[in-house]
């Protein structure tokens, strides 16, 4: 079947005119030697935890599996150095729940597994799902959500459209621009395999156009007639806009379709995976080593050299700001993740998880809290927001926790994007009250 | 080291505030403020201070005796009081521009929760308190370039009042008078260039969208049309020019949605023709506005953005 392809993208609804500071995307990325321990979380994916299966005095290497759960979805986890397991303790992780974590004092080796090996050719959707599963990919793209439950489409669907997310539409982050400047043709090659996994005949790259660098090299990479002889893998080029690289809004732009509350984009027929997704799903395929390491921007106006760092998993944030120099000045707010949605943690002790792709330290005055007036009804909020809800009616009816209006005004369609509370002139905090109100409904049960 | 702080997110805010959208509203208003003060003199420049004045004072003493928080600097007061004054006549007794100030900020706004929660325009509705108070003062028309009239000397109509009382075939209406403002009328309502020229700054610094102004003229002038008036006279004339671009364009009583300011605009449109053409009053821009800023919350009701792919929901009976 012939499908369409877009010359440019469809129109989204809102959205917001972040600053970009993109300030690392020109350098290449710098990789961290082994630090002296890992903290590994048992629960860095969405879904049910990993049960540790290894013990303290334990050696282990580099890949092999030290937490795993039978449960769907769930993604085993895998040691990033090589060393003995000191402890197996919990942490609290910035989602406020806890968990438990395996430390490995690292030897410094970096052995690896020997049991490591390229896994059998993938010939089938099933083969597909269960490597990608074994590989312990997560969607690197930050929500987390174990890859091979995407990639198991369920029967009935059928996916005629596969994007690959490489929109970045947070400021800072630049994990994403590195990853398809630095291994473009694993990322491609990915592509390919999925493709012809999967039998999807339309492939989008969708990028944002404040990286022109990037939509030339992905293209001229992806103008191959040999393995793509129908030219059915091709470059979308995105408004730079937040938030373009949100699932939803994503796979708008790209096919004008509407996800439905509830519903994934497989329920449209498409497919999303973040680049440095595809990218290591290639690789792993080439190598079986399991995902232990992590792309991720350190940035912000704290950090003395700013960069993108491969760092093992695991590995405290203080050790990975230390290797870019350390701290310039002192540190008021560390957030992981971009200044959009990500969380703001309470301490740099805590470890990189497989989906980071970005920790920023802000000094004092870029930490500053904004104040907050009284809502003026610009609509300037209603005006942003991707998904067409009110905000601050919703903002109004969390304070009255008036449960059946939050619902008539679709509170649970929200994904905290951060659109509404940006634009808004009286610095009101929109989401910090959206999600207050999403709990209120969950506690009522309705949802 | 001291701990850091901990907020939701998002971590980042745009640079407009509440003051530096009242500043640019400030800053459209100047060429219709300068445009008054060169066709009715100096005169003008003191009906629009003493209203500024006295509505800062107002909201000053008000938060005061109320313990709230100041508010004073969100400029807000300020926008209020210049619009009062651009619908007051020139020869204004200073004494019921302060007495339109207090009514409007202490009354209308204050009184209702204060910025935001105002269910009308306080600017449109003082003026209105000030018509059914004070008719005579407030229909005391003087001709433009006659610096020196005063509050006894001949009145004479506005373009408005004259079409509607004089009402001659023959007098063709000038419209280039009406754009350059050389007429009689309220301070604001006389130059329609100055009013455009504010209202485009808004449009392009993106304090206001260009739904409600444009919907607004053009169902002024859509019907307008229809009922065989001159089209282009009613959109020039009166206080149209500054009612769409500044008066009905107040975020606080205009709906949040943009598909509801349609409806809002429309409405608004066809009632100030309405009053117009049948009505005993000769302008019908403030009444228009303000019934229409009465029945914004029921246009929020009805007409509402659907959410991001959920369903069109089924009328009528059986929808699930």
């Amino acid at each position: 079947m012939q499908q369409q392809f877009p010359n440019r993208p469809f129109r989204t609804h809102g959205g917001a005119p972040v600053p970009h500071h993109k300030n690392t995307w020109s350098e290449p990325s710098a990789v961290m030697p082994p630090p002296e321990r890992v903290v590994i979380p048992m629960q860095q994916h969405i879904g049910a935890p990993c049960k540790p299966v290894v013990k303290k005095g334990d050696h282990v290497y580099v890949g092999q599996v030290i937490g795993d759960n039978d449960a769907f979805v769930c993604a085993p986890i895998h040691a990033s150095v090589s060393g003995t397991v000191s402890a197996v303790t919990k942490v609290l992780l910035t989602g406020g729940q806890t968990t438990e974590a395996i430390v490995i004092d690292s030897d410094g080796q970096m052995e690896h597994d020997p049991s490591i090996a390229p896994p059998p050719p993938v010939t089938n959707k099933k083969e597909l799902a269960e490597t990608a599963r074994k590989s312990g990919l997560v969607g690197l793209g930050g929500a987390g959500f174990p890859a091979h439950v995407k990639l198991n489409v369920p029967e009935g669907k059928s996916i005629d459209t596969l994007i690959i997310n490489v929109a970045e539409c947070e400021p800072y982050v630049t994990s994403d621009h590195r990853e398809a400047l630095e291994n473009g043709r694993n990322v491609l090659e990915g592509i390919y395999k999925v493709k012809e996994i999967l039998d999807v005949h339309r492939v989008l790259i969708a990028v944002e156009d404040n990286k022109p660098d990037v939509i030339a090299k992905l293209t001229e990479i992806a103008d191959d007639p040999q393995k793509d002889p129908k030219d059915e893998v091709r470059v979308l080029t995105l408004k730079s806009r937040y938030p373009q690289g949100a699932e939803k809004v994503l796979v708008q732009a790209c096919t004008g379709r509407k996800v439905a509350p509830g519903q994934l984009p497989a329920d449209v027929g498409c497919l999303v995976m973040n680049i440095a997704s595809v990218s290591f799903l290639a690789s792993y395929m080439r190598t079986g080593m399991p995902l232990t390491l992590k792309r991720v921007t350190i940035d912000g106006s704290a950090v003395k050299s700013p960069k993108n760092v491969i760092v093992p998993i695991g590995t405290p944030i203080k050790d990975v700001v230390a290797f870019c120099g350390g701290y310039k000045a002192e540190p008021r707010k560390i957030l992981m993740g971009g200044p959009m949605m990500g969380i703001a943690i309470t301490s740099d002790e805590l470890p990189i998880l497989k989906q980071n792709n970005a920790i920023l330290a802000f000094d004092e005055a870029e930490a500053r809290q904004y104040a907050t007036t009284d809502c003026i009804r610009c609509g300037r909020c209603v005006a942003a927001c991707p998904m067409e809800l009110m905000p601050t009616k919703l903002e109004k009816a969390v304070e009255k926790k008036d449960v059946d209006a939050l619902l008539s005004l679709d509170i649970m369609t929200c994904m905290e994007c951060g659109c509404c509370a940006f634009s808004c002139p009286a610095g009101r905090r929109l989401v910090q009250a959206i999600r207050l109100g999403k709990s209120y409904v969950r506690k009522a049960g309705k949802k | 080291m001291e701990k850091f702080i901990v907020s939701s997110s998002p971590h980042f805010n745009g640079k407009k505030t509440t003051q530096n959208i009242m500043l640019d509203v400030i800053i459209g208003l100047t060429p219709a403020m300068v445009a008054s003060v060169v066709i009715f003199g100096i005169r003008a420049a003191v009906v629009i201070l003493t209203c500024i004045a006295a509505c800062v004072a107002s909201e000053y003493i008000c938060r005061r005796v109320m313990k709230r928080p100041q508010t004073v600097g969100d400029l807000s007061c300020v926008v209020t009081g210049i619009l009062l004054a651009l619908n007051l006549p020139v020869t204004i007794n200073p004494l019921m521009a302060v007495f339109g100030s207090v009514a409007a900020i202490v009354v209308i706004k204050q009184m209702f929760g204060g910025i935001g929660q105002n269910f009308v325009n306080p600017a449109l509705t003082a003026r209105i308190i000030l018509m059914n108070s004070f008719p005579a003062p407030m229909t005391h028309w003087t001709d433009a370039f006659d610096y020196g009239a005063g509050a006894d000397a001949v009145t004479t109509a506005t373009p408005l009042s004259g079409m509607m009382y004089v009402n001659s075939p023959n007098s063709a209406p000038d419209y280039m008078q009406l754009l350059w403002g050389t007429h009689g009328g309220c301070l604001g309502e006389t130059c329609a260039l100055a009013i455009i020229l504010g209202g485009v700054y808004l449009i392009i610094r993106k304090v206001i969208s260009p739904v409600i102004p444009v919907t607004y003229l053009a169902t002024v002038a859509v019907f307008s049309a229809v009922l065989g008036r001159d089209p282009l006279f009613d959109l020039l004339a009166g206080g149209l020019m500054l009612g769409a671009f500044f008066m009905a364009t107040d975020y606080t009583t205009s709906p949040l949605y943009w598909k509801a300011r349609i409806v809002f605009a429309v409405g608004c449109g066809v009632l100030t023709v309405l009053i117009r053409e049948f009505g005993s009053l000769p302008e019908g821009v403030s009444y228009s506005i303000v019934l229409m800023n009465i029945v914004t919350p029921l246009i929020e009701r009805y007409v509402r953005p659907r959410a991001f792919g959920k369903p069109k929901e089924k009328k009528g009976r059986g929808a699930a």
